[in-house]
């Protein structure tokens, strides 16, 4: 892979000025993949990167500033990371950016319940198809169809910002229609059926946590209010009410500040559709405010700030 | 040794429907992408072609079981007093777990040490586990994360179960192996197949050669415990770890508990609710401190627990099963036997670098 040969070159010139660089490496089976931490060059025989390598490492700038990190970025992901430079939350001297042409995410999700759950053996990307083996099995799956929501939004393969990027790749798998998103589903239902395919979804919600955990704009996790007594807004009973009512904090808590990375809803091991959420608010801030998140560094996310007259909202007009 | 009995495969949601006037029959069922062990109804189905997404473990330690339930009130003349009243909230009827896999019934014995053990009986556990039967269906192979071989047990293991299930090719041979057990079967109208039993261990003992040979992580817990004050070691462990509570939540056998009382104005309910070692207000002392301030003190406490502290106290026993479940749903495929492994050589190399000093 001539890319990942690049990018270990680029970052191995780097590694002597940085604490770490985040990457990935390959995780349990050929559909995983897991961050790795680099700090050495021997590390680096395990970078990987491509479709599979799925998890936005900017979730853990926040934690890191203060160090001098390096990380490889995509163009989803450097939106995140200019949504945190927005919001003060990293320092841009201390993150040094190896930026990769991204051709698309695969939703690991997607993939493995098309393949019925069953152990992976293999899997190859081709053009335009994902063969997965099972065993005994092969599945040819199209690409355009296990494809992360994102990708279909895509806003630049690259990144928005770079230090050092890896020669542009061309090509991307999201060729052709646009899969129908849970959100449009939603839009078809009334609000009696949206209210149960809610209930529906959050009864099987463990409660872990993880689509707040990975999202990388949710920075107050260690005070998060929903495990808060005092104010006490959600009890801690297993019903799809309390557990809803903190997918709704979520999402306005994230508001025209979630660039729609999608993590909330992989990391969530129950498979339950999160992203939705945020997708309808930032449909309604986009509509309001005209605003999208993470897309320019020098702006204010719309509820940062109080106009007296808002630019697109026509108070008076309506009045 | 009781009879054995073969149940074809689709008699077996008519046989649970029917059981379903006795007990509350808990089993494994689709919902959504997942598979989760939920109360058993016709027309949800159930799915035993996959290890479940959640673990069994509810059965006898709910996710959220209410303690007590109480109401206060006030006298509005004076002298003004309140008074309260408790309604204690003990579970009843029996409880029929179907389909659990080796792994989530051994588990059950690893609770029974702490909650019904010598010194402490918890009421509402042994109310549950008394009223429990657990039929097992042995494992036809080992997936990618699972690693029972590697802790004690075995896709085929009987460990906590009362029923085992045998997959033959249009059903499933069952053995009893408790009283529970014979009691369920004495009452099923299923054939007897004794005559099956040679062919089912048969089938058991292939399913065993399949297992590879690999290390075991029985016996390590002192190795582990050496690194306790090697807080380096467990920040380079935990680096990507990101504090969710996916790993214990769908782990079969973290049973760590919260307990919150929850008003709803002058009444309410004392639960208690499954506590997340890998959270950051897991032991978070009234005072603010925290006597695990980061995420490798957590990490730290999850694996020694497993593998190093509850086995000292438990005749060796690993306070894990080995299900993987805690391997392929962390949202970064956080890697425990990676963990465990590692643990074990670091602790090797620094014994070793202590001989020659
Ligand atoms: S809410 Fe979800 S999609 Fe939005 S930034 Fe957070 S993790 Fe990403
Ligand atoms: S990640 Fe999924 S299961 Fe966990 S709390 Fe969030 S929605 Fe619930
Ligand atoms: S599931 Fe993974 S990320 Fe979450 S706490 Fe466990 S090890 Fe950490
Ligand atoms: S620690 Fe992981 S592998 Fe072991 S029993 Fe728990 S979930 Fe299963």
């Amino acid at each position: 892979m001539a890319h990942t040969q690049e990018l270990r070159t680029l970052i191995a010139r780097e590694l002597p000025n940085l604490d770490l660089v985040l990457a990935w490496t390959g995780g349990f089976d050929p559909l995983s993949s897991t961050p790795l931490f680099i700090t050495t060059e021997a590390d680096l025989d395990r970078l990987a990167v491509g479709p599979m390598h799925v998890q936005n490492l900017a979730a853990y700038l926040p934690s890191l500033k203060g160090r001098k990190v390096g990380i490889v970025t995509r163009g989803c992901d450097s939106r995140t990371i200019t949504e945190l430079l927005q919001e003060n939350l990293i320092n841009r001297d201390e993150v040094v950016i190896f930026g990769i042409g991204c051709t698309g995410a695969v939703n690991i999700r997607k993939v493995r319940t098309a393949v019925n759950g069953a152990p992976v053996t293999d899997v190859e990307i081709g053009d335009d198809v994902l063969t997965v083996t099972t065993g005994e099995e092969t599945h040819a799956l199209r690409l355009q169809d296990v494809l992360m929501d994102k990708c279909y939004t895509c806003a630049g393969q690259a990144p928005r910002m770079h230090d050092h990027m890896v020669s542009e790749r061309s090509g991307c798998l999201a060729t052709g229609e646009t899969p129908p998103s849970s959100l449009d589903l939603l839009e078809g239902m009334d609000a009696r059926e949206r209210f149960a395919f809610w209930e529906g979804h959050m009864d099987r919600c463990i409660r872990c946590y993880a689509c707040r955990n990975a999202c990388p704009l949710c920075v107050c996790k260690d005070s998060c209010v929903a495990q808060s007594r005092d104010p006490h807004w959600v009890d801690q009973s297993d019903t799809p009410r309390e557990k809803l009512m903190f997918q709704a904090i979520h999402a306005l808590h994230t508001a025209g500040r979630c660039t729609e990375c999608g993590e909330c809803e992989r990391a969530c091991p129950m498979g339950i559709p999160i992203l939705a959420m945020k997708q309808a608010l930032n449909r309604r801030i986009k509509h309001l405010f005209d605003y999208e998140a993470g897309m320019d560094q020098e702006s204010t996310p719309p509820l940062f700030m109080f106009r007296q007259q808002e630019e697109t909202i026509k108070e008076r007009d309506a009045r | 040794m009781s009879t054995a009995r073969f149940l074809k495969a689709r008699d077996i949601a008519p046989w649970l429907e029917e059981l379903g006037r006795e007990y509350t029959v808990l089993a494994p069922t689709r919902h959504g992408d997942t598979v989760v062990f939920r109360e058993f109804e016709p027309e949800r189905g159930i799915e035993l072609d996959r290890l479940s997404t959640t673990p069994a473990k509810k059965a006898l330690l709910p996710p959220c079981e209410t303690l007590f339930e109480y109401a206060t009130t006030k006298t509005d003349t004076p002298p003004y007093r309140t008074s309260i009243e408790l309604r204690p909230t003990l579970p009843e009827g029996k409880i029929l777990l179907f389909g659990t896999r080796p792994c989530d019934a051994r588990a059950m014995q690893i609770f029974d040490r702490v909650y019904d053990g010598e010194q402490v009986k918890d009421p509402y556990y042994t109310a549950r586990r008394n009223a429990a039967t657990i039929v097992t269906l042995a494992c036809s192979g080992q997936a990618g994360t699972c690693f029972c071989d590697r802790v004690g047990g075995s896709p085929v293991d009987a460990t906590g179960s009362d029923v085992l299930l045998t997959p033959l090719k249009a059903g499933y041979v069952a053995e009893a192996l408790t009283e529970k057990g014979m009691e369920l079967m004495r009452d099923t109208a299923f054939m007897k197949a004794d005559g099956l039993r040679q062919e089912a261990l048969n089938v058991r003992n292939r399913i065993l050669e399949e297992v590879p040979e690999r290390t075991s992580f029985l016996d390590m817990e002192r190795n582990l415990l050496s690194l306790f004050g090697d807080l380096g070691f467990w920040d380079k462990t935990a680096e990507s770890c990101l504090s969710c509570g996916a790993c214990t939540y769908l782990c079969p056998t973290c049973y760590c508990f919260n307990i919150t009382d929850e008003p709803h104005g002058d009444s309410g309910k004392r639960i208690r609710t499954w506590d997340n070692c890998m959270s950051s207000q897991f032991t978070l002392e009234g005072s603010g401190h925290n006597p695990r301030p980061t995420k490798a003190h957590r990490m730290r406490n999850r694996i020694g627990h497993k593998f190093s502290y509850y086995p000292q106290l438990h005749d060796k026993t690993l306070a894990c099963v080995g299900c993987g479940r805690c391997i392929s749903n962390c949202p970064v495929s956080f890697d425990i036997r990676n963990a465990v492994a590692c643990a074990i050589q670091h602790a090797a190399a620094n014994a070793q670098e202590h001989a020659h000093d």
